[in-house]
C-alpha cells in the first residue's frame, strides 16, 4: 500500500472528527485526493491557491540558495579568511562549498522553526474553528528566513511567528482575510520588540555578535561586523561596495534580500505566470525612482549640505536606493502579495507608487527605521481597502454620469 | 451576601466582568494604552478613577432634582474637575514623580468616557448609595482591565513588577536572562497595549459565548 492510500485511509478515519481539517490538509498538500466531483458544472483551473503559491515559493528558492552562500560568505570575508569577490556573478571566491555548508546548517534551523511553528498554528486553528487548512502560510514561511538577520534567535522567531500568524492574519478569519502581510508583520514585531537583533552593525554577519560578548569576557580574537549599505549611509559614512556588488547581492544585509539580480529574475518569472501584478512592481520602482531623484535634485540645489544628517542617504544615487536594502525584495515578493494589496488596477498604480514613494522617504528621513519598505507596505496595506473604494465609486460616478448624458 | 442586597451586589460584580466598561462597552481606552507600560502608574490611575467616579457619582446623583437639563453637562464637567484636581493636587503634593510620569493623564480623567458616561446614565436617575456603588463598580472594572494589562507589559517589557527585577538583571545576565532571554521593547509601546486589551477582549469573549455581538 502506498502512502497515498495510507494517507487517504487515514482521512477517511478521521473524517468528521476534530482533527478532520489536519488530515485533510496533509493529504492534499501531497497528492490530488481520490475523490474528485463527478457530473455537474465545476470550473476547472490550473490556478488554485496551491498552485500559485508554490509558484512564489519557485521564485523565491534562488534567494534562499543565494543567502546561504551569502551567509558564509561574509562570515568568512569579515573574519578575513578568504577574498573579496573579484571576477563577477560566478567568482570562485563566492560559490565555495565552505560557504554553503556554514550558510546552509545556520539557515536550515530558522526554515524549520519558520515552518514548524506557523503551520502549526495554522493547523490549530484550522482544528478549533473546523475549518480546512489554508496554503497561505506556505509563502509567508518561505519569506520569514529570508528577511531576518542571519544571527536571529530561533525562539525570537518562535515568539514572532506565533504573533505574525494569530495577530496578522487568523484573527481576522485566517488565509484571504488578512489585512497586512503576516511575514511582514512577523518581521515588523521582531523590529520594534527585538532592535538589538534586527538593526546595528553586529547581526547581519554569522558570529558577530558572538565574537562581540566573547571580547567584552577577555577574548583576543578580532572583532568582526558587517555595517549594511543603508546603515553606514545613514551615519554618512561612504560605501565599500561596487555598484555591481550591490546587483549581484555581495553585500551583508537579511538573509535572502541582497541579490537584486535573483530577485529580478524571480519578479520576471512571476509576471511571467501572470502571478505577481506587474503594474505594482512597476509602479512601486517608479514611486522609489522619483522620491530618490526629488532628494537627489535637494542635494544638488544645495539646500543640504554633508553637515546635514540625512546627506549619506540624500545624496545616494536615486537609482542605487534600488539595490540597496530590502527594497527589491519587499517591491516583488511583498508589495504583489494578492491578498493585501489593491485590487483594482487603477487602485494597483497608485499603491504601488506610494510605497516606493514612502519607503525612501522613510528610509532618508529616520535613519533608525532602515528598512523604510517594510513599513511603506504595512502602511499601504491598511490604505488598500480605501484606495480600491474610491476607484470603484469613481467608476461608478463616471458611468452614472455617461447614463445621464445619454437619457437626457 | 449580607451587607448588600442582591441588586446591589450586581451593581459592583456587573462591571467587573459580563459589562466591563473597556471590553465591553469600550470605553476609557485612551488612557489604558498611555499609562500601563508599568504596573505602579495603572495603580494609581485605577485607584484615582474609583475615587473620582465614585464620588462624583454621588455628587451628582444628590444633585439631580435640582440640576436643570438644558446645563447638566457643564455641571457634571465642574463636578468631575473638582475632583480630578484634588486628586492630582493629593499627588503632586504625596507622590511627586508618580504624578510627573502620570502627567497630563490624571487631567484627562475629566474626559474619560466612562465617567461621564456613568454620570449621565445611571447617577442622574438613581439614588446616592447605588450610585455610589455603580461608580465603585464601573471604575473597579476600568482598573482591573488596567492592571491586568500593566501587569503584561511590565513584566514582558522590562522584566520587572513595580520595578523589582523579577526574571533577573538584564544587564548583568542573570535569571532569565543568562539562558538568551531578553525584553520585549514592543511591549512598552502603546500599540502593544492595544493588542493586549484585544487578547482580553477575546479570552473573555470567548469564554462566554453572550457577549458576542454581531
Amino acid at each position: 500500500m502506498g502512502l497515498k492510500q495510507n494517507l487517504h485511509n487515514l482521512r477517511e478515519k478521521y473524517k468528521g472528527t476534530k482533527m478532520a481539517p489536519a488530515f485533510n490538509a496533509i493529504h492534499t498538500f501531497l497528492y490530488t485526493p481520490n475523490d474528485t466531483a463527478h457530473g455537474g458544472t465545476h470550473i476547472k483551473a490550473a490556478d488554485d491557491l496551491k498552485r500559485t503559491m508554490n509558484t512564489v515559493i519557485m521564485a523565491l528558492i534562488p534567494c534562499l540558495i543565494f543567502g546561504m552562500f551569502n551567509a558564509g560568505y561574509q562570515h568568512y570575508l569579515a573574519a578575513g579568511e578568504i577574498e573579496a569577490v573579484s571576477s563577477g556573478f560566478f567568482s570562485s571566491e563566492f560559490w565555495s562549498l565552505q560557504n554553503f555548508s556554514l550558510g546552509f546548517w545556520k539557515i536550515l534551523p530558522i526554515l524549520i522553526v519558520s515552518y514548524g511553528v506557523g503551520l502549526g498554528v495554522e493547523f490549530l486553528f484550522a482544528v478549533i474553528k473546523g475549518h480546512e487548512v489554508e496554503e497561505g502560510y506556505l509563502v509567508t514561511g518561505m519569506l520569514v528566513p529570508l528577511i531576518v538577520p542571519i544571527d536571529i534567535p530561533l525562539w525570537m522567531l518562535v515568539v514572532a511567528v506565533i504573533f505574525g500568524v494569530v495577530i496578522g492574519k487568523e484573527v481576522f478569519g485566517g488565509t484571504g482575510m488578512n489585512i497586512l502581510n503576516p511575514a511582514l508583520t512577523i518581521r515588523a514585531f521582531l523590529f520594534f520588540a527585538y532592535p538589538t537583533w534586527m538593526s546595528g552593525d553586529k547581526v547581519w554577519v554569522e558570529g558577530a555578535v558572538e565574537r562581540t560578548r566573547e571580547i567584552a569576557n577577555g577574548s583576543t580574537a578580532d572583532a568582526i561586523s558587517g555595517e549594511t549599505i543603508l546603515g553606514s549611509l545613514a551615519q554618512s559614512h561612504g560605501v565599500d561596495y561596487s555598484v555591481m556588488d550591490m546587483f549581484f547581492g555581495f553585500i551583508p544585509g537579511s538573509i535572502g534580500e541582497t541579490s537584486t539580480l535573483l530577485i529580478l529574475l524571480g519578479g520576471l518569472f512571476l509576471i511571467f505566470t501572470k502571478i505577481g501584478s506587474w503594474r505594482i512592481m512597476l509602479s512601486a520602482v517608479l514611486g522609489a525612482l522619483v522620491m530618490g531623484y526629488i532628494f537627489n535634485l535637494v542635494v544638488a540645489a544645495g539646500w543640504i549640505t554633508d553637515t546635514s544628517k540625512f546627506y549619506g542617504l540624500m545624496n545616494t544615487e536615486f537609482w542605487h536606493h534600488l539595490l540597496i536594502g530590502g527594497m527589491a525584495f519587499g517591491i516583488v515578493y511583498m508589495a504583489t502579495d494578492p491578498v493585501t494589496a489593491s485590487q483594482t488596477n487603477k487602485g494597483k498604480w497608485i499603491y504601488g507608487f506610494l510605497i516606493g514613494f514612502i519607503s525612501i522617504m522613510i528610509r532618508v528621513f529616520n535613519p533608525a527605521y532602515p528598512e523604510g519598505v517594510m513599513l511603506a507596505i504595512l502602511l499601504m496595506n491598511v490604505f488598500a481597502p480605501t484606495i480600491d473604494h474610491y476607484v470603484v465609486q469613481g467608476n461608478v460616478k463616471r458611468r452614472l454620469k455617461r447614463a445621464k448624458l445619454k437619457t437626457a | 451576601m449580607g451587607l448588600l442586597s442582591k441588586k446591589d451586589s450586581k451593581l459592583i460584580l456587573d462591571p467587573l466582568a459580563d459589562n466591563n466598561p473597556i471590553t465591553i462597552q469600550v470605553l476609557g481606552i485612551c488612557s489604558a494604552l498611555a499609562i500601563t507600560a508599568q504596573l505602579k502608574p495603572s495603580i494609581v490611575m485605577a485607584i484615582s478613577v474609583v475615587f473620582v467616579l465614585s464620588v462624583g457619582n454621588v455628587v451628582i446623583s444628590l444633585m439631580r432634582n435640582i440640576i436643570p437639563s438644558k446645563i447638566r453637562i457643564i455641571v457634571q464637567l465642574i463636578v468631575v474637575a473638582t475632583l480630578v484636581i484634588i486628586v492630582d493636587q493629593v499627588l503632586k503634593a504625596f507622590a511627586y514623580s508618580l504624578s510627573k510620569e502620570l502627567s497630563v493623564f490624571i487631567g484627562l480623567i475629566i474626559t474619560n468616557c466612562i465617567i461621564m458616561g456613568r454620570f449621565e446614565a445611571f447617577a442622574l436617575g438613581n439614588g446616592p448609595w447605588k450610585s455610589f456603588l455603580d461608580g465603585i463598580g464601573n471604575a473597579a472594572g476600568y482598573g482591573l482591565i488596567l492592571i491586568i494589562v500593566g501587569f503584561f507589559r511590565e513584566l514582558l517589557g522590562s522584566g520587572t513588577l513595580f520595578g523589582f527585577k523579577v526574571l533577573g538583571d538584564s544587564v548583568e545576565k542573570t535569571g532569565l536572562y543568562a539562558i538568551g532571554y531578553e525584553n520585549n521593547g514592543f511591549m512598552v509601546l502603546p500599540p502593544m497595549a492595544l493588542i493586549v486589551v484585544g487578547l482580553i477582549i477575546w479570552v473573555q469573549r470567548s469564554r462566554n459565548k453572550e457577549l458576542i455581538e454581531d
